[in-house]
């Protein structure tokens, strides 16, 4: 009951697609008493209404919708015996993992964890961080809410749509809404390239001639009440609109789908450092944050495109906190990792190089600042290359993978840095 | 017959409401908008000014200073968060340093306690955000802060405790006097009453002018914010304002009673009085404005901008008492500009208290105690939350997951006197959506929760009343005429 004092060794925040993955490995290595709390009445996060498929082609090797990718790791979750519990919020979490949630069946309780995974996930940038002018009438939603209300309540939020923002979700809502009997008019992204990955633009905007008119985003919103219509502009290379460009759009419905931030005020509270590249926590290798017994993965730790990517990285935080709990943390030198030209928010930020020889291997995730095509994706440790591969294109709409395996992270023994950068050259 | 009808249900009509409570008598307040406090008081700076600088002798100077007195006891009254953080007016050269000076000197006349002029070193320790450049300061120790819808909701919630009805989407047309008293002409039919109050905001001056001998003109200004996200760190603690200008207190930065940051507003003169738009040009001005008090301004964690409406009075001072020229029974508080939410506490008490007298109206014998606001269950301590969830289970389950808004309160503001009917209702009552994802995850749940309480359907639930609909209709209904919004 209330005020209840549960001794827990790892307790799991959120039941997306990253804290069940992340409980499953601590499970399968051999830890017994595991909590997950989810916010939500469902497990799944927010796979449960992304029932377009093209999940799991990665990790099963099979096309999936999300509900079926979710329902994988709920069955094996349950297989295992973990205890999920849903319709619990934590409202906090500390800097030595006291947790504190509430829930209606159970009032306020407070866990004692070995140790913490976070796992919350993200939220959708909304109108107002982006400052876009106009009235403040019915009719603008984020395209993930929207997707919510089409595929989970079976409510159309509009009949004549615009999208802003060229991401994933507002691509697959522009077929979605098309499909369900909507006009959906443009899709008007403001970069000079797309956010969203290339088979969604193909898939969701041409198949169906939606235009996508990059170098472009809303000035203006009208309708007093419910929406009428959007200004939309033509912006120069600064981002800034060009007058004489306007053109109008007669339309009851504005999608956003201008970004996702990961969703760290639990961590702030328990004090985890979070990098002004990702949003999310600085990690080191085995996704601990500064904090102690506190691991981060998924989209709360940086955004992904692919839950496969979510799916995997979890495991590695929930066998990190196995070795956590059983005292066997990784102990060693931390190398700190660098973004270097063209690179934004390489995860993790630090590495950890144990005495003993390396047996594992890191993928050093990050996104590309800009859309570069044929250029060289290096690692350096100092000034040493470790590797040097070439791309066909590295774009800021899809996550970049560098590699780093068990002879590269041997000849970081002596170094100060890790740097991941992108050339032009062939660099040796 | 009524014997009063107040027409605005903002900061004023809903004050004025609660004093004519305490008396006997048939009283409603009606308000074209579907919710009260959807006018001017929704969308100002929430700012409980000290009263140094309006005119001395002016009825803005009097009633500030006797509003802002009134606010702590009347905030604990009503279980409204209140705050007195204190302001500073900054001076950035010697010209200013006079203004401040001067209003230092008004401050006196005015009799607020405690201003002084404090030097830049001195402004600096205060306040370490302030831009370097700034040479002295207006210290104001007892500048406050207050929600403003909070406060309406909470003032209209007291006085429909005490027998006041609330006609809301009833708007007045028209204005006739008849044998003792008057009728309003509405778009729900013709009230009669004995007697009348305008407090309609920026649409004061149109109902004076049609029984008023001196005609009125009320300016609409608009005046354009940015919100910033809360945090245990905000860079001000206390309000930061420039010198006034002849268009108002200028751009100002401030904390707000929910720890959030605000910082505007601009002051445009508009033509027509429901046009909150904001404008590319108007959010540059607040922010460059706003740079010279914070020069390492920053709208990373902006989570929305707004603008609200001022009803500017030509003559620049409040208009309160009766309507001039016309017959008895007839009164009026406008030109309620800043600072209005600050004299309101003092509006109210004074005309609600005069109107009574006029109709000799008994006063009640017998006050139920009106009980205060329940404490938002994000301020709660963890004691206070757990007795909130043992008498109601619903304090639970979390609704809105950046405010901490729970169940339990969204229906308790559907249930209040003057509850909730639309999303942007639940979300002025409880902060659900309000905070940083801007009610991106809780609003198809409070959809689900206003049909459940109210019995309607999610097609049927709005934004803010008349066509501001949210959906358009079933799956199904798409590409039918069975009644569902759009074609």
């Amino acid at each position: 009951m209330a005020n209840e004092h549960t001794q827990v060794d790892i307790l799991v925040v959120g039941a997306g697609p990253a804290g069940l993955a992340a409980a499953i490995s601590a499970k399968e290595a051999g830890i017994e008493r595991i909590v997950v709390l989810e916010r939500e009445d469902f497990q799944g996060g927010i796979l449960r209404q992304c029932i377009h498929n093209g999940f799991g082609l990665h990790r099963f090797k099979v096309e999936l919708t999300g509900p079926e990718y979710a329902q994988r790791d709920i069955d094996r979750a349950a297989e295992l015996g973990i205890d999920i519990r849903t319709g619990v919020t934590v409202l906090e979490v500390s800097d030595d993992r006291r947790v504190t949630a509430i829930s209606q069946q159970g009032g306020l309780q407070v866990f004692e964890a070995g140790a913490v995974i976070l796992a919350m996930g993200c939220r959708e940038r909304s109108r107002g961080a982006l400052a876009i002018p106009g009235t403040r009438c019915a009719g603008i939603f984020s395209a993930g809410t929207a997707q919510r209300y089409v595929n989970l309540e079976g409510y159309m939020p509009g009949r004549r749509v615009v999208i802003l923002g060229s991401g994933d979700i507002g691509l697959i809502m522009a077929r979605r809404m098309t499909l369900q009997g909507a006009k959906v008019l443009a899709c008007v992204e403001l970069m000079p390239y797309s956010s969203g990955l290339n088979r969604n633009i193909v898939q969701c905007l041409q198949d169906y001639d939606i235009p996508l008119l990059l170098s472009h985003t809303v000035t203006d919103i009208h309708g007093r009440e419910r929406l009428t219509g959007v200004t939309v502009s033509q912006v120069d290379e600064n981002r800034r609109p060009i007058p004489g460009t306007e053109q109008h759009f007669d339309c009851d419905t504005l999608l956003l789908s201008v970004g996702l931030i990961p969703e760290n005020e639990l961590s702030q509270g328990a004090g985890v450092e979070l990098s002004a590249a990702t949003s999310g926590a600085v990690v080191d290798n085995t996704l601990q944050t500064n904090v102690p017994g506190i691991f981060a993965c998924g989209n709360v730790l940086h955004v992904h495109d692919l839950v496969d990517h979510v799916s995997n990285e979890a495991s590695v935080a929930g066998r990190a906190a196995a070795a956590y709990v059983r005292g066997k943390a990784w102990q060693g030198r931390s190398l700190p990792v660098m973004d270097g030209a063209g690179v934004r928010g390489t995860v993790p930020q630090r590495i950890i190089l144990p005495e003993v020889p390396v047996d594992f291997t890191i993928d050093l995730m990050f996104r590309p600042i800009n859309v570069y095509r044929n250029h060289y994706l290096v690692v350096r440790a100092d000034d040493k290359v470790l590797s040097c591969k070439k791309h066909m294109i590295l774009t800021p709409g899809e996550m970049a993978v560098a590699p780093m395996n068990e002879k590269m992270l041997e000849q970081c023994r002596d170094a100060q840095a890790v740097t991941v950068e992108i050339s032009e050259e062939k660099v040796s | 017959m009524y014997d009063v009808l107040i027409i605005g249900a903002g900061v004023i009509g809903c004050a004025v409401a609660r004093q004519i409570a305490q008396y006997e008598g048939k009283v409603a307040v009606l308000d074209k908008a579907g919710d009260v406090s959807e006018g001017a008081s929704k969308a100002n700076s929430g700012i409980v000014h000290a009263g140094y600088d309006a005119t001395p002798g002016s009825e803005k100077a009097r009633l500030n200073v006797k509003g802002a007195a009134m606010y702590p006891q009347l905030c604990r009254q009503l279980g409204l968060p209140y705050g007195q953080p204190g302001a500073l007016v900054l001076a950035f050269d010697e010209a200013d340093r006079a203004a401040i000076q001067a209003l230092e000197a008004q401050s006196r006349v005015n009799e607020v306690a405690g201003c002084r002029v404090i030097e830049r070193d001195e402004v600096l320790a205060m306040e370490p955000n302030v831009n370097p450049a700034v040479v002295c300061a207006l210290h104001v120790p007892t500048s406050g802060l207050v929600s403003p819808y909070e406060l309406t909701h909470a003032l209209a919630n007291a006085a429909a405790a005490g027998g006041v009805e609330f006609q809301l989407e009833t708007e007045v047309t028209g204005i006739e006097q008849i044998e003792g008293g008057w009728a309003l002409h509405t778009n729900r039919g013709v009230l009669y009453t004995r007697a009348f109050v305008n407090c309609a905001g920026v649409y004061g001056g149109v109902l004076h002018n049609m029984i008023s001998t001196r005609p009125v003109r009320i300016i609409p200004r608009r005046g354009q914010y940015y919100l910033l996200d809360r945090d245990e760190h905000l860079p001000f603690g206390m309000t930061m304002f420039q010198v006034p200008t002849k268009m108002g207190k200028g751009v100002l930065i401030s904390p707000t009673t929910h720890g959030n940051l605000l910082i505007g507003p601009t002051a445009e003169d508009i033509e027509d009085g429901g046009d909150v738009t904001t404008t590319a040009d108007g959010l540059a001005d607040v922010l460059s404005k706003a740079a010279l008090t914070w020069p390492d301004i920053s709208t990373r964690s902006v989570i929305t901008n707004f603008s609200g409406i001022r009803a500017h009075e030509a003559g620049g001072d409040f208009i309160i008492g009766t309507v001039e020229g016309a017959g008895e029974g007839a009164f009026e508080a406008i030109g309620i500009e800043s600072p209005g939410l600050t004299a309101a506490p003092a509006i109210g008490e004074e005309l609600g208290t005069w109107v009574a007298y006029f109709l000799q109206l008994p006063k009640k014998r017998y006050m139920r105690d009106v009980p205060p606001m329940p404490k938002a269950f994000s301020h709660m301590s963890p004691g206070e939350r757990e007795a909130a969830y043992l008498k109601d289970p619903e304090y639970g389950r979390i609704v809105c997951r950046c405010e901490t808004v729970t169940e339990a309160e969204v229906r308790q503001a559907i249930r209040q006197p003057v509850g909730a009917r639309t999303l942007d209702g639940v979300k002025r009552r409880t902060r659900a959506g309000m905070g940083r994802c801007q009610g991106g995850f809780c609003s198809p749940r409070v959809v689900q929760i206003l049909c459940e309480e109210l019995g309607m359907k999610p097609e049927e639930v709005t934004k803010f009343g008349g066509g501001s609909w949210l959906l358009a209709g079933t799956l199904d209904s798409m590409g039918t005429e069975d009644g569902s919004h759009g074609e």
